[in-house]
């Protein structure tokens, strides 16, 4: 291969040659939410075939649903992993914001949006504390978010009272998690999906020859947008079929998908193209590095609790919706299961190493054990076992493809 | 001769009642490598400490390109075009190339980062080094060697302009072909025009690649003398004190 420039960029060569080099990175122990994503498919394949109901649409709907909660919160615990930190309370986080919620819009009758956006600053104080304790004192966020843990399950306490359960009134957010889209808005939502990755793609191309940059084939570009499409109008189809068992239609894209959908590619995009998003990489591979290239490595600390306590809100009341009150218990376990989820989709624990799309993948994996061994009626016990296998395996490769590529071990 | 980039004059430093350098006088001349050797302990990275800002002299003055300047804190020695690249290299292992040689100063395009841009600069300052051991410079920091990875610390220093580039012991850690890139590239960087100081426990390195070597003894300056008239047998004696200055103070 003869380049024009003698060092490549990554995107010369045919497909062929991209291929390879994509091939060579997998062996090089950077395989992304590629485990995962074979788990997807053989725990589908599995599933579908001990249990009739698996494939149904109206599963399938069920799936997106249950697993949205764990996202969010999957999401919300990237950005802390990303800094090789953690957040023990990001559930309890979330229950509280929404116990806030529950005292200003029930007990004081302000108006709920307001409510709401005072219960996301409660997730972004929260966040703020934690941050501040872990980046400018240096204490461990294992042991500040343990505390926290144990500390939030008092607040909701003091706030909603010993046992204390209030049903979500509110129909805007009870729609949430219980209503669907018309079928028309499933089908704007994708087509913007497939417009903006298009015109992003493209922009992107643009640049890089007007910078005097070499491409990749073209071809990969389509191929990418079309995979998105494909894939989108499948779901998006089976979806706009009724689902419903009696006499009323069960039909559209869950409204939970599109917001979902939102935090991921906003995230996504502060991640990938912002400095902050940059310095959040930069700090979690190599604190030290980062500092002396003139990083505030505090303030970035600082900003990703605040952003993971925030998204943690946000994953308290998809909870909510679902079940449609608010409890002082609530987000006691779900923390586990979003760490699990991110973990199992290629997320590291040791940091620098992850991203959004890949705990939305783990999210899907870890609600996919749960929703199909319910259905073939093992026990919850089964469903622990397998969970908690599943997530070791993963933390395995996680240990073993940071060997792979060459950083050494303390 | 090349032009005087940086001249220091009778600097000091102490730490409590240990006097680390006693008056030091050093000089590093444009498009030169000079090389600074010396025993363990004998005040070497103390030396550069002062000179990158972070741990200013306790006396004595610093001129750079004629004008007596200030070095107090490493944003002052940055400003100057005075580049470090640390014995540990300071790289984030999950970035690749490009990313790396821009960290903490990144371009941008519409408040958005600007790889395509950056990506371009990486490109033409590995080149304006003859690199070619490096494949990619989308390439992650992980997938590469010990000597890549000094090459690409040093090629930082380039884009950022550096005017005088100062490498802690850069081959301390390399394999016999790493060694020889790294003493190749440190050569070009001096082809380019920069000064560069090399600091070395490795004479056979110091002989290939240095233009002038300078002999710290004790935290005093005890030689100071061009590669080419010098022997080996004589740098050792200076370093070990066996041999004692004539005229250096
Ligand atoms: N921060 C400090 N506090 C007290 N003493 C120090 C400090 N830094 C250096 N020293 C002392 O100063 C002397 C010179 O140290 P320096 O690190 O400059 O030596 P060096 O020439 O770089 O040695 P080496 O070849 O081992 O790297 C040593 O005796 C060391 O113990
Ligand atoms: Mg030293």
């Amino acid at each position: 291969m003869t380049y024009t420039t003698p060092i490549a960029t990554g995107h010369e060569g045919s497909v062929r040659d991209q291929f390879r080099a994509y091939l060579q990175r997998l062996r090089g122990g950077e395989m992304g939410a590629l485990p995962a994503m074979l788990a997807l498919v053989v725990l589908g394949i599995l599933f579908s075939s001990l249990s009739p109901y698996f494939l149904t649409t109206g599963n399938l709907a069920n799936l997106f649903v249950q697993a949205s909660a764990l996202m969010v919160i999957a999401f919300a615990l990237v950005f802390v992993l990303l800094l090789a930190e953690i957040d023990l309370s990001a559930g309890v986080t979330g229950g509280s914001g929404m116990a806030v919620f529950q005292v200003l819009n029930g007990n004081l009758g302000w108006n709920w949006i307001v409510s709401l956006i005072l219960a996301l600053g409660m997730g972004a104080f929260i966040g703020a504390f934690i941050g501040f304790f872990v980046s400018r004192i240096g204490v461990p966020s294992f042991v500040v978010t343990l505390g926290l843990f144990i500390a939030l399950q008092g607040f909701m306490l003091l706030l909603l009272g010993d046992g204390g359960i209030f049903r979500l009134v509110q129909p805007e957010l009870k729609s949430i998690m219980n209503n669907n889209m018309p079928i028309w808005a499933g089908w704007v939502m994708l087509a913007i999906a497939v417009f903006g990755s298009l015109s992003l793609s493209l922009a992107d191309r643009r640049r890089r020859t007007k910078v005097g940059l070499p491409t990749r084939p073209f071809i990969m570009l389509l191929l990418k947008v079309g995979t998105i499409a494909v894939i989108g109008a499948v779901i998006v189809g089976l979806l706009s079929v009724n689902r419903g068992q009696g006499l009323l239609a069960v039909e559209g894209v869950p409204i939970v998908i599109p917001i979902v959908l939102l935090i991921l590619v906003v995230g996504t995009f502060v991640l990938d193209r912002t400095l902050f998003g940059r310095y959040i990489y930069a700090v979690g591979g190599n604190p030290e590095a980062a500092r002396r290239a003139g990083i505030k490595v505090a303030q970035i600390r600082l900003y990703a609790f605040i952003i993971c306590s925030s998204l943690a809100v946000v994953s308290g009341l998809l909870q909510a919706s679902r079940i449609g009150s608010i409890e002082s218990t609530a987000g006691r376990e779900i923390v586990l299961s979003g760490v699990a989820a991110a973990v199992v989709g290629g997320v590291s624990l040791f940091g620098g190493r992850g991203r959004l799309a890949y705990a939305a993948i783990g999210a899907l994996v870890i609600a996919m054990i749960d929703n199909g061994l319910g259905l073939i009626g093992f026990p919850a016990a089964a469903t622990f076992l397998i969970t908690g296998g599943v997530l070791v395996a993963a933390a395995t490769v996680d240990a073993l493809s940071r060997r792979r590529s060459g950083v050494a071990l303390t | 001769m090349g032009t005087t980039l940086v001249e220091l004059s009778n600097v000091t430093k102490s730490f409590g009642p240990v006097d680390v350098l006693k008056g030091v006088n050093f000089k590093v001349e444009e498009g030169k490598v000079t090389a600074l050797v010396g025993d363990n302990g004998a005040g070497k990275s103390t030396l550069i400490k002062g000179l990158s800002g972070v741990q200013p002299y306790d006396g004595g003055t610093v001129s750079f390109a004629g004008q007596e300047v200030s070095l107090r804190t490493p944003r002052q020695a940055s400003s100057l075009g005075i580049e470090v690249v640390y014995q540990d290299l300071a790289l984030c292992e999950n970035l690749d190339i490009v990313q790396n040689m821009f960290l903490g100063r990144e371009e941008k395009h519409l408040t958005l980062l600007d790889e395509a841009s950056m990506e371009f600069a990486a490109q033409k300052a590995l080149q304006s080094l003859s690199v070619r051991t490096v494949k990619s410079v989308r390439q992650k920091v992980s997938s590469l060697s010990g000597g890549q990875r000094q090459t690409v610390a040093i090629a930082r220093s380039v884009l950022r302009n550096a005017k005088l580039v100062i490498l802690d012991e850069p081959t301390a850690a390399l394999g016999v072909a790493q060694t020889e890139q790294v003493l190749n590239l440190v050569r070009r960087l001096a082809d380019n025009g920069i000064a560069v100081v090399i600091i070395s426990h490795n004479l056979a390195d110091v002989f290939e690649v240095a233009d002038r070597i300078s002999v710290l003894y004790l935290g005093q300056m005890v030689a100071h003398v061009d590669a080419k008239k010098t022997t080996r047998d004589e740098v050792v004696a200076y370093i070990t004190g066996s041999k004692t200055p004539e005229g250096v103070a």
